[in-house]
């Protein structure tokens, strides 16, 4: 699985992470309450530029990146027009790009290994609930590793179904799915026990050794 | 313990995988895909709880920046567009959704499944959808404008809707069979 993160180092990549994400907090508290076309705008402006920065290639990414939305935007758009509202309907559309654009742009220029590790600086607290606070990290993990590998074996499942039968197999070969994966879990279990498991040990030695994570 | 944590992470990974079986597509460009069916079965199966911890590790991935979400979407822009509503009401979606199954043992497993997938992943869900995209939609607007009606916000959210009422039935027929073929699978009833 790969993350959206551009690969390529840019300026904007040898910022810290902590500080795009708060920088990024404060812009979108600062741009929500804006209702006028200049300030929304602004927030486009900067978004492009930003964005522009770091080059063809990644603009073409973020500008794909704002697909999803735009139904909603053009439905908006057009009621407004229908209302004969220009300026409210340009605000909600400008809003629209630049929040997400700014968003996306963070998403862009920082690589996964240095959000999960901002993930476990920020899970510290769990200790304090009697979790370690790597559980989020090795979650992420896992999962990652696991997506590939269900994907896979739905692709299969999907096949045999084909083979067998001239219909689609569309959602019945969910419920087989959801059991190979119940024992998939029984199993991953079981590994994870078998190297310590996912309780804190605070004061072993061999605490790094105990946690399976990573593999 | 361990196996706590491997259900949620191995039903985040199916809510990942439904997004990437193919959409249908209604009539006027709105895409249907599975992975909200996905949210349902989490909660249906895993019960409240863990059902929204998984809902909970896809968010994260989706805030990562991972394109997890159907149609290789992802990123923090979701979180802050019109239907950040969506994506954030997943969670209570798949915690009533097995709440329901945990709580109305009277009722048979398809129905307590379907029954919650319709209060959890549609009424809670577009509850909070549509008030997200309705406060989006409404912020900072000068006082000569003109609000949008919540009920104008439900309007343009609804020709969703009948796509997942699909899927909470769906969502029923599944964890029956999962229920009738392996009793102890449904932790929700376990």
């Amino acid at each position: 699985m790969l993350s959206l993160a551009l690969p390529q180092r840019s300026w904007a990549h040898r910022l810290p992470a902590s500080l795009k994400f708060a920088v990024l907090a404060i812009l979108m508290l600062g741009l929500m309450p804006l209702g006028t076309v200049t300030g929304q705008g602004a927030g486009v402006a900067l978004a492009a530029g930003l964005v522009a920065s770091l080059g063809w290639q990644a603009s073409v990414i973020a500008l794909r990146a704002l697909r999803p939305v735009m139904w909603i935007v053009a439905v908006i758009v057009a009621w407004h027009l229908w209302q004969g509202e220009l300026r409210q309907g340009a605000v909600f559309g400008l809003r629209v790009v630049a929040m997400m654009g700014l968003a996306n742009f963070v998403t862009l220029t920082t690589p996964l290994p240095e959000i999960i590790a901002l993930v476990e600086r920020m899970a510290q607290p769990l200790a304090r609930l009697g979790l370690s606070p790597r559980l989020p990290a090795l979650a992420v993990g896992l999962v990652l590793r696991f997506i590939p590998e269900l994907r896979a074996r739905h692709a299969e499942m999907t096949d045999a179904w084909r083979a067998r039968s001239p219909r689609r197999a569309r959602t019945k070969i969910i419920a087989p799915l959801a059991f190979s994966l119940l024992d998939d879990a029984d199993r991953l279990a079981e590994a994870l026990r078998a190297r310590g498991g996912i309780a804190p040990v605070p004061t072993a030695p061999l605490a790094e050794e105990r946690h399976p994570y990573g593999t | 313990m361990e196996r706590n944590l491997t259900l949620i992470v191995l039903f985040s990974a199916l809510i990942v995988v439904l997004g990437l079986v193919p959409a249908i597509l209604l009539g006027f460009g709105v895409p249907i895909t599975m992975q909200s069916l996905g949210v349902m079965l989490a909660g249906a199966v895993l019960g409240s709880w863990r059902g929204a911890l998984a809902v909970l590790l896809v968010q994260g991935l989706v805030a990562l920046g991972l394109p997890v979400l159907a149609g290789g979407r992802g990123g923090l822009g979701i979180f802050v567009g019109p239907t950040a509503g969506f994506l954030i009401g997943w969670l209570p979606a798949a915690f009533v959704t097995g709440l329901v199954v945990e709580r109305i043992r009277a009722l048979p497993v398809s129905v307590a499944a379907g029954l919650g997938a319709v209060l959890g992943g549609i009424g809670v869900l577009y509850t909070l959808g549509i008030v997200g995209f309705w406060l989006f939609k409404n912020a900072g607007i000068g006082p000569e404008d003109t609000p949008m009606s919540l009920w104008s916000a439900t309007l343009i959210m609804a020709p969703f809707i009948p796509g997942d009422l699909v899927k909470a039935v769906l969502a029923g027929m599944i964890a029956r069979t999962i229920a009738r073929y392996r009793p102890s699978a449904l932790i929700a009833r376990a």
